[in-house]
């Protein structure tokens, strides 16, 4: 008691004019932060919340809301398209994953100091820098039947071209290997990076014990790439869940909407030319915020855990 | 350094890992330099099946053409009025917040901050139909701002990550010793941290420039028509025209791709040390 009492008194004693003074400390992160929370408000956190409540409502996006409560929950459990994304969706994911290990070796091939190798580098790295929109359209003429490269080669191996974006079958895997080249420039470069910080000294100790190829790789590198690994991880899930581009450029979702993920049937949804279904558009977008919700969790909390330990 | 420097492999090693090296980067790039060579061929050599010989003439008139007949000009000036301003954006709001988060003590710092990492993850279409309508009832549909205030807004959640970071990696000791010095907190901001921030804003600009000059989604939500699209947005409805008019699909292409391409190989320093941001850490 005695500790607050003191502490009111220069409060009482000090001029108006230096309130500012006195709470500078405390009102100076908030005043920082103001504009860019402000915005991220707006933008960002509210809609979220705005979205799931709109997946409750039946809305042209114009007129009147009506309320459905979880009719379109319902209606999401019983419509193919959704299915079939969803399963779609699944096959992005576990295959994106190649990215990681793709990306190791690419590292690995590429880390040696031989003249131009930093050309190399860059080059390699490309296919990330370009909008995946002209991936998608580089990879529309790669595919193409009759005259694109790919056709070309299995026609000259096989005797007869595949015209992967035009056949239900493979359309997701043609689109998934279209994905994954950024992808794999990204994870390549995370991991070059990787490699160029681990100590030496831990190295030249395994080679004084005889760790030499897949050993050294497996107990020595790859336990010392781990905060790459992590945030390869963490860019190739959002990456996969986030596949829109590539849908959207290559296939439109066909053929027979065959090559739909959930993120492109919602847009579907929503602004598709037969009338806008906002509603149920949004109850899509919330099953995938939900699926995506998993990973977040996990990748937050082990970078609260990591925030706690590191001070 | 791991694997072994191919220099201490035997002869043998060294000399496929010498052939290797380009082949591999051949077939890793094979696509793309297929679409290069398609920009440069003339029409006529397509409708001759010459898809992959040598092309009969470098048909640069493809690049001409599709400036003349196209708004190419249009979308590609669009991209740059979009993505210009929300590079500004979103760093300056992310220097704010970054410094906030990384040098105040508050209770809710933690909470604010894995709000903004958490938000940056999101997919975007749990976002598209209230920033969309948002958009529509303030009257910012297909403008410019619409697209650079949601632009800004999204990207200050990652820079803010990466500002955080940032400011938290710099000594604490400049700013304890200037607040003995009686140095007003916004003076500390401006004139001891925001002088050593320069290295992480050049690799945010040049980062958020490629992301943005990329980006496809919102510009097809918020934008229609050449008047205000982007160029990524652009190409696709050009694509749509252009049924299998392949070198001017192709030539478009490489126009769009070209300015992130440019702004990488300048800024490569800096691109990849925004990119692997907490790839070295430990």
């Amino acid at each position: 008691m005695s500790g607050s009492a003191t502490a009111v008194m220069p409060v009482v004693s000090a001029p108006r004019t230096s309130y500012w003074k006195r709470n500078q400390r405390k009102l100076a992160p908030w005043l920082f932060l103001a504009p860019g929370l402000l915005m991220f408000l707006i933008y960002v956190i509210w809609p979220i919340g705005n979205s799931i409540w709109l997946s409750f409502f039946d809305w042209d996006g114009l007129g009147e809301k009506t309320w459905l409560g979880l009719d379109n929950y319902a209606e999401l459990m019983d419509d193919e398209n959704f299915y079939i994304s969803l399963k779609n969706n699944v096959i992005w994911l576990v295959l994106f994953m190649l990215a990681v290990p793709a990306g190791l070796f690419i590292a690995i091939f590429l880390n040696q100091t031989v003249t131009g190798i930093r050309i190399y580098k860059s080059l390699f790295f490309f296919p990330f820098v370009i909008s995946q929109v002209v991936v998608g359209l580089i990879f529309s003429w790669f595919y193409a039947p009759n005259f694109g490269l790919l056709f070309k080669l299995i026609e000259w191996v096989t005797g007869t071209g595949i015209a992967f974006l035009a056949d239900p079958d493979y359309v997701t895997y043609a689109l998934v290997a279209a994905g994954l080249w950024p992808q794999i420039a990204y994870c390549m470069i995370l991991y070059l990076t990787g490699l160029n910080n681990i100590s030496p000294d831990q190295i030249e100790a395994a080679r004084l014990d005889n760790a030499s190829g897949w050993r050294m790789l497996w107990y020595v590198i790859i336990p010392q790439l781990r905060p790459a690994t992590f945030i390869a991880i963490v860019v190739t899930v959002i990456g996969a869940l986030r596949s829109f581009d590539i849908v959207s450029i290559m296939t439109d979702g066909g053929p027979f909407g065959s090559s739909r993920v959930l993120s492109f049937y919602m847009y579907e949804q929503a602004l598709s030319e037969y009338g806008y279904r906002m509603g149920y558009g949004a109850a899509i977008a919330v099953v995938l915020f939900l699926i995506m919700m998993i990973f977040i969790t996990g990748f937050i909390w082990k970078m609260v855990n990591d925030e706690r330990s590191g001070g | 350094m791991f694997p072994r420097p191919i220099q201490k492999a035997p002869q043998p090693a060294q000399w496929t890992y010498t052939v290797a090296l380009p082949l591999a980067l051949l077939l890793w790039l094979l696509p793309l330099l297929g679409v290069a060579v398609t920009s440069i061929r003339p029409a006529s050599d397509l409708a001759q099946g010459n898809y992959f010989g040598v092309p009969s003439t470098i048909a640069l008139g493809n690049y001409i053409e599709i400036f003349l007949n196209t708004p190419m000009a249009k979308y590609i000036r669009n991209s740059f009025i979009v993505t210009i301003p929300t590079v500004f954006g979103a760093v300056a709001l992310s220097c704010l917040c970054g410094f906030a988060l990384a040098v105040y003590n508050f209770r809710s710092n933690l909470l604010v901050f894995f709000m903004f990492v958490a938000g940056n993850f999101v997919p975007f279409q749990i976002l598209m139909v209230p920033v969309r309508d948002l958009t529509v009832q303030t009257g910012l549909y297909n403008t410019y701002l619409g697209l650079i205030l949601f632009h800004v807004a999204f990207q200050t959640g990652f820079c803010t990550l990466f500002m955080r970071n940032f400011i938290k990696a710099l000594p604490y000791e400049l700013i304890e010793s200037a607040r003995v010095e009686g140095v007003s907190e916004w003076k500390i901001f401006r004139h001891i941290v925001l002088p050593l921030m320069r290295p992480a804003i050049a690799a945010l600009s040049v980062l958020v420039f490629t992301f943005i000059w990329n980006e496809y989604f919102w510009a097809t939500v918020l934008t229609q028509g050449a008047d205000v699209q982007p160029v990524t947005a652009g190409l696709f409805s050009l694509n749509g025209q252009w049924i299998a008019q392949w070198h001017l699909v192709s030539a478009g292409s490489i126009v769009a791709a070209l300015p992130p391409v440019l702004m990488f190989f300048l800024m490569q320093r800096h691109f990849i040390a925004g990119l692997t941001l907490g790839a070295t850490k430990g």
